[in-house]
């Protein structure tokens, strides 16, 4: 018996490219999510008390919209939370392929990472309060603490793991400590940088709304911890659809920084 | 059989070309787990200006770390090293690695121009420079392309032309085809002495392959098994420029070969039982 292998002239054409695939598939699952939700709401399998249907959360949004609040709020952790990133991230960067590259100052640092890296973020945050006091640096810091530990620890990582004959190329052809820097270590582990950029911005999510919730007048943090209070239940909900919102939102461009400025793994 | 080895000078004659690189008395070992390594063990040697220079041996006896050292790479454990000192505004030396070593974050263009970026050399001067080795490689239309994008041929390629566009002195080649198929390894061959008959650069070239070594070399340093000691130093009689599948049809060729192979072959024995020895301790 032979075996036909038959021609698949659809494999040829393609259609979409791959790339364009995984995005549409990234847009898909949150809202066939979102339509199960309203339907078990709908069939009363779920308790609308607890679980608003999303056409009763989305109502709420736009009101919220409307009296500008929500845009007021949004705005007020957006701000925080990109201070907090330029403050805890770039450091932590420099910091990091320092570290990378000189032997001595990863002994020395290393211990103290080490040391306070598992320390809860979240119960710093009285320490923090009592220092920097009620005002916007309290969570700026918050943010840039939460955004240190992982873009530093991704960047050290980073820089051990790119290849050593890198390096010895860069020295047989004269390259200077600082050429070094910026066209071996920064570049060999920008892959490693953006996955502590993503971990880090997800921390300082989480981090900017636990601050919001304790010491602030602004923000969704503020925002979901007083609709607690007021028992609107819809207006919690807003507030994590909109952190969620964001947290893909990042991941989405952080996704197309990752491709254009990683162009040597583009079609990978 | 050992024959004696030869110190600096007493292969050459009096017409010789003036001493590029000089080593005197060169050792280097290792601290390792298992105590002390000599991987180069008193080596003497001259190079003559704009020779093209082999060393072979078997794998493990050294070749790769008095590459390294005459790279700055490595420091000697003792003796002397002298090079005579390049033109003003030109480096040393450019090593042409075995095994990938191009920037993956860099382009073709990028990366074969990198030795003259790092001497912050005028655009103008790295475009026309680079532009002609990209040319002599047959690179040209892949200035854009990415590393990942070229085969391992082409990418050693860029490698050599990144290595001449620097214009050093002294070439050092680390076994660079050593990945490569038999057919590509030719066709680079052949490249490699093309662009090489351009300037005569004095060139030191580490390989374990005798045919590769007798296609290439004007002089062939053969090393024994670790401790790596200069065995004997060969001279290549026959006149460049080569057609490197015209000189592999000779008799000669062959016989050089051969005679050259003998003298590798108990060295590659003994590596041999010395890598199986570990193993078994």
């Amino acid at each position: 018996m032979s075996t036909i292998i038959k021609a698949n002239p659809k494999a040829a054409r393609g259609g979409m490219s791959s790339t364009n695939k995984d995005r549409l598939i990234n847009i898909i699952s949150p809202i066939i999510l979102l339509l199960l939700w309203e339907l078990l709401v709908q069939t009363r399998i779920l308790d609308a008390r607890f679980f608003p249907a999303p056409t009763t959360i989305f109502k709420t949004f736009r009101q919220l919209i409307a009296d500008g609040s929500l845009w007021t709020n949004t705005w007020a952790s957006l701000q925080r939370l990109f201070w907090g990133f330029l403050l805890g991230g770039v450091p932590a960067l420099l910091l990091g392929i320092g570290m990378g590259l000189n032997r001595t100052l990863r002994a020395l640092v290393d211990p103290l990472v080490a040391t306070t890296y598992p320390i809860p973020k979240s119960a710093i945050f009285p320490l923090i309060l009592l220092i920097f006091g009620l005002g916007e640096s309290s969570k700026i810091v918050m943010v840039a603490i939460g955004v240190f530990y992982p873009v530093l620890v991704n960047t050290v990582t980073g820089v051990l793991e790119i290849n050593k004959i890198y390096l010895d190329v860069g020295r047989n052809f004269g390259a200077g400590r600082w050429q070094v820097f910026r066209t071996i270590a920064f570049p060999g582990a920008v892959p490693h940088i953006m996955s502590g950029v993503k971990l880090g911005i997800g921390m300082g999510l989480i981090l900017i709304a636990i601050a919001e919730m304790i010491g602030a007048k602004s923000g969704l943090g503020y925002m979901i911890w007083n609709a607690w209070e007021i028992l609107s239940v819809e207006t919690m909900y807003v507030g994590l659809i909109v952190i969620a919102f964001l947290g893909f939102l990042f991941s989405m461009i952080l996704n197309e920084i990752e491709r254009e400025v990683i162009p040597w793994k583009k079609s990978r | 059989m050992n024959i004696p080895v030869n110190t600096h000078g007493a292969l050459l004659a009096p017409d010789a070309a003036p001493i590029k690189i000089r080593l005197q008395n060169l050792s280097k070992s290792f601290q390792t787990a298992g105590g002390t390594v000599v991987a180069l063990d008193d080596i003497s040697l001259d190079i003559p200006t704009g020779s093209f220079f082999m060393i072979v041996g078997p794998s493990g006896c050294g070749k790769t770390t008095l590459l390294r050292i005459l790279a700055g790479l490595e420091a000697p454990t003792s003796g002397a090293i002298e090079i005579s000192a390049p033109a003003a505004n030109r480096p040393g030396n450019s090593m042409i690695f075995q095994g990938d070593s191009l920037f993956p974050w860099m382009t073709v263009f990028e990366n074969a121009a990198y030795g003259l970026s790092m001497r912050k050399r005028p655009k103008a001067e790295i475009a026309e420079t680079v532009g002609h080795y990209l040319s002599r490689t047959g690179l040209t239309q892949f200035a854009n392309a990415y590393p990942h994008q070229l085969s391992g041929g082409m990418r050693q390629r860029v490698s050599i032309a990144r290595a001449f566009a620097n214009d050093p002195d002294i070439l050092l080649m680390d076994e660079p085809f050593s990945a490569l198929d038999e057919q590509n390894k030719l066709l680079l061959q052949e490249e490699l002495l093309r662009i090489w008959e351009e300037t005569r650069k004095t060139v030191l070239f580490i390989t374990h392959s005798v045919d590769e070594a007798v296609t290439l070399g004007d002089r062939i340093m053969i090393m024994t098994a670790q401790p790596g000691r200069t065995k004997q130093i060969v001279d290549v009689p026959f006149e460049r420029p080569r057609d490197v599948l015209e000189l592999r049809s000779r008799p000669a060729y062959g016989e050089l070969v051969y005679s050259i192979w003998g003298q590798l072959r108990d060295e590659v024995q003994r590596a041999r039982a010395l890598d199986e020895e570990k193993v078994r301790t």
